[in-house]
C-alpha cells in the first residue's frame, strides 16, 4: 500500500492529538475538573488513526466506552470534545452526554457507547443503510476484547455477513476487558481466529504500527465497498492507563506495562518518520507545540464555556 | 421486507443503526418476551441516543411485537410488559385495540421520528371491524372514547378494552353509564382526555392485562389522584393481572386475564360510593 507522506504526517499528527488530549483529560479528571468515568486511549493511537486515515466523512464509526481516540481519529473537534467532558453546552452533545457517549452524527460517528458490545449491531444497521440507500460508504465498528465475547457481536457479525454488509469489525485487543485477561476470558489466542466462523476474513495486526493498520483497514474497506461483505481486523495493542481514571491497575503488572511502552506507537511511528526523512525533528517539534496550543486552548474554551440551563435538560429527547 | 436470523439483539441494534443513518426500517419481534435477550438495543441505544447526543440523532423506527395472554402460549410468549417501555423515557408506545386503530396508529408510527413500540394483542388478530380505506392516520398520543357514558370511566387498552365495552353493555342495563376510555398510546399520554372523562364521571376503573403492580394503570391512577383528585366520588380501582407470571393451564390463565366479570364488579363498587 502507497501510504503519501502527507498521509504519514497526517496519522502522527492525529497519533500526537490523541495523547496529548488524553495526558490532558487524565490530569484534569485527578484535579476534579471532570466528573464521572473516562476511559483513555492512550497507548492505543495507533489503531483509530490507521482505520480512520481510510474513511471520508461520510463513512460511520461505532465507538466505545474508550472512544475519544476514535472522535479524534475521525475528525473530532478536541475543542467539543473538551467542553463536552466538562459538561459544558457547547460540547459536542451540549453536555448530555459526556466521555462515554461523545459523539458527532454529522462527522458519521454513531457515538461512543457505555454498553460493552453495543456497538457491532448499530454498526451492522449503519452498513445495512449504506448498502439499501447505495452509498459508496462503510461503516467501521470499534469495539474491544471484552466485547468480543458478547453475543451482540455475534450476532451482528453473523448477520453482516449474511447480508454481506459494508461493515468492518475492527477488534482493539488491549488484553484486558475491566481488570479480565483476555487468558481467562477467551478461548483462542486471537479474536480473528473467530472469522471463520461467520465466513469472513480475519487478521491479527500489531495494533501499535500505525501503518499495518492502516494498510489492514484500507483491504478490508475495499472489499466491503466492492461488495463482498465484512471482515474482521484484530489490532494487539495495549492501554497505558487503567481501565478507568482512578484503577489501581492490580490485575496487571508494571513490567508488563514498562515492555509495551517500549512499544509504544508514537515513539515508533516518529523513529520510522525521521528514518525515512519524512520528518525532520524541527518538524516534529513543531507539530507537538501546534498540538499542545491546541488542547490547551481547548481547555481554555472549556472552562470559559456556559454550563447548560436547568430548561435544557428535558429536551432533546423527541424528534417532534 | 427481509428475513433475519432469529437474533433479537442484531435485528432491534441494526434497526437502530439504519435509523440513524437515512432508514425508517419497521421490525418485527416475534413475541414481547423476547425483548429480554435484546432490550438494551432498544432502551439504552434507540431511546436514548438522540437525548445523549444532544439533539443530533433521529431513530426513525418501528418494534412491532404481539403481546398478550389467551392461548395458552405459557409464562414467556404471552405477557403484557407496556409498562417496562413507558417507563423509558425517549420511547413511544402504542396499544391499540381495534383493526382501524391499527392501521391509523401503525402508519403514524411509521412516519413518527422516534422509536416507537406497537403492541399488538394476539387474541385481537382475530377481530374484524370496519377499516377506512385508502391513507388514513391516527395521531399517537390521543385517546379514544370507545363508548360514551357518565357514571364511570374505564380506562382499558387492547383486549381488556373489549372486556371493558361487554361490561358497559350489562352494566347499561342495570341502569350505569359506563364511558370507555381507551389510550391507544400509552406514551405519550394522552393525560388531558383521561382527566376530562373522570372530571365528568367522577369515578375511574382501570383494566389491562399486564401485571397490576407497577403496571401502566399505577401512572394512570397516579395521574388521576394527581389533577383530578377532587373531583373523584369513589376511590380508583384497578382490574389487572395478579403478581405472577402469566400460567399455561387454561384453569388458570382464565382467572389470570381481567374479567367481565370482575370489571362488573368492580364497578358496581365504585358505583356503592
Amino acid at each position: 500500500m502507497d501510504i503519501s507522506k502527507e498521509k504519514m504526517i497526517d496519522m502522527y499528527t492525529i497519533m500526537n492529538r490523541i495523547r496529548m488530549f488524553e495526558i490532558r483529560v487524565s490530569e484534569l479528571f485527578a484535579a476534579g475538573k471532570i466528573a464521572g468515568f473516562v476511559h483513555l486511549y492512550a497507548g492505543e493511537e495507533a489503531v483509530a488513526t490507521g482505520v480512520c486515515a481510510n474513511l471520508r466523512v461520510s463513512d460511520y464509526i461505532t465507538s466505545t466506552h474508550r472512544g475519544h481516540g476514535h472522535l479524534i481519529a475521525k475528525g473530532g473537534d478536541v475543542k467539543f470534545m473538551m467542553a463536552e467532558l466538562f459538561g459544558k453546552k457547547t460540547g459536542y452533545c451540549k453536555g448530555k452526554g459526556g466521555s462515554m457517549h461523545i459523539a458527532d452524527v454529522d462527522l458519521g460517528i454513531l457515538g461512543a457507547n457505555g454498553i460493552v458490545g453495543a456497538g457491532p449491531p448499530l454498526a451492522t444497521g449503519a452498513a445495512l443503510a449504506c448498502q439499501y440507500l447505495e452509498k459508496d460508504n462503510v461503516a467501521v465498528c470499534f469495539f474491544g476484547d471484552g466485547a468480543s465475547n458478547q453475543g451482540t457481536t455475534h450476532e451482528a457479525m453473523n448477520l453482516a455477513t449474511c447480508w454481506k454488509l459494508p461493515v468492518v469489525f475492527i477488534a482493539e485487543n488491549n488484553l484486558y476487558g475491566i481488570s479480565s485477561c483476555t487468558t481467562n476470558s477467551m478461548c483462542v489466542p486471537n479474536i480473528a481466529d473467530r472469522a471463520g466462523a461467520y465466513d469472513m476474513p480475519g487478521i491479527t495486526v500489531d495494533g501499535n504500527d500505525v501503518m499495518a493498520v492502516c494498510e489492514a483497514a484500507s483491504e478490508a474497506i475495499k472489499r466491503a465497498k466492492q461488495g463482498q461483505g465484512p471482515s474482521l481486523i484484530e489490532c494487539k495493542t495495549y492501554r497505558h492507563r487503567g481501565h478507568f481514571e482512578g484503577d489501581a491497575c492490580v490485575y496487571r503488572r508494571k513490567e508488563e506495562l514498562e515492555a509495551w511502552k517500549e512499544k509504544d506507537p508514537i515513539p515508533r511511528f516518529e523513529k520510522k518518520l525521521l528514518d525515512l526523512g519524512v520528518l525532520t525533528p524541527e518538524k516534529v517539534q513543531e507539530i507537538k507545540i501546534s498540538i499542545k496550543k491546541e488542547v490547551e486552548e481547548a481547555e481554555l474554551f472549556a472552562e470559559q464555556s456556559p454550563y447548560p440551563d436547568a430548561d435544557e435538560l428535558t429536551l432533546d429527547l423527541y424528534t417532534s | 421486507m427481509r428475513d433475519t436470523p432469529i437474533t433479537e439483539s442484531a435485528i432491534i441494534g441494526t434497526a437502530v443503526g439504519a435509523a440513524s443513518c437515512g432508514l425508517r426500517p419497521v421490525i418485527e419481534l416475534m413475541f414481547v418476551d423476547f425483548i429480554g435477550v435484546s432490550m438494551d438495543q432498544l432502551y439504552n441505544q434507540a431511546a436514548k441516543m438522540k437525548y445523549m447526543f444532544g439533539g443530533k440523532a433521529k431513530i426513525p423506527m418501528v418494534l412491532r411485537t404481539t403481546c398478550g395472554a389467551g392461548i395458552g402460549a405459557a409464562a414467556q410468549h404471552s405477557q403484557c410488559l407496556e409498562a417496562w417501555f413507558m417507563h423509558v423515557p425517549g420511547l413511544k408506545v402504542v396499544m391499540p385495540s381495534t383493526p382501524a386503530d391499527a392501521k391509523g396508529l401503525l402508519i403514524s408510527a411509521i412516519r413518527d421520528d422516534n422509536p416507537v413500540v406497537f403492541l399488538e394483542h394476539k387474541i385481537l388478530y382475530a377481530l374484524e371491524g370496519e377499516v377506512p380505506a385508502g391513507e388514513y392516520t391516527i395521531p399517537l398520543g390521543k385517546a379514544d372514547i370507545k363508548r360514551e357514558g357518565k357514571d364511570v370511566t374505564i380506562v382499558a387498552t387492547a383486549q381488556a378494552v373489549h372486556t371493558a365495552l361487554s361490561a358497559a353493555e350489562k352494566l347499561a342495563r342495570d341502569g350505569i353509564s359506563v364511558e370507555v376510555l381507551d389510550p391507544r398510546t400509552l406514551s405519550p399520554l394522552d393525560e388531558d382526555a383521561i382527566l376530562e372523562s373522570v372530571r365528568k364521571t367522577h369515578r375511574l376503573v382501570i383494566v389491562h392485562e399486564a401485571v397490576k403492580f407497577a403496571g401502566p394503570g399505577a401512572e394512570i391512577a397516579a395521574l388521576v389522584a394527581e389533577k383530578a383528585f377532587d373531583r373523584l366520588d369513589a376511590p380508583i380501582l384497578r382490574i389487572a393481572a395478579p403478581f405472577t407470571p402469566v400460567p399455561f393451564s387454561s384453569a388458570l390463565e382464565k382467572e389470570y386475564i381481567p374479567s367481565e366479570e370482575k370489571v362488573i364488579r368492580a364497578i358496581k363498587k365504585v358505583m356503592e360510593s
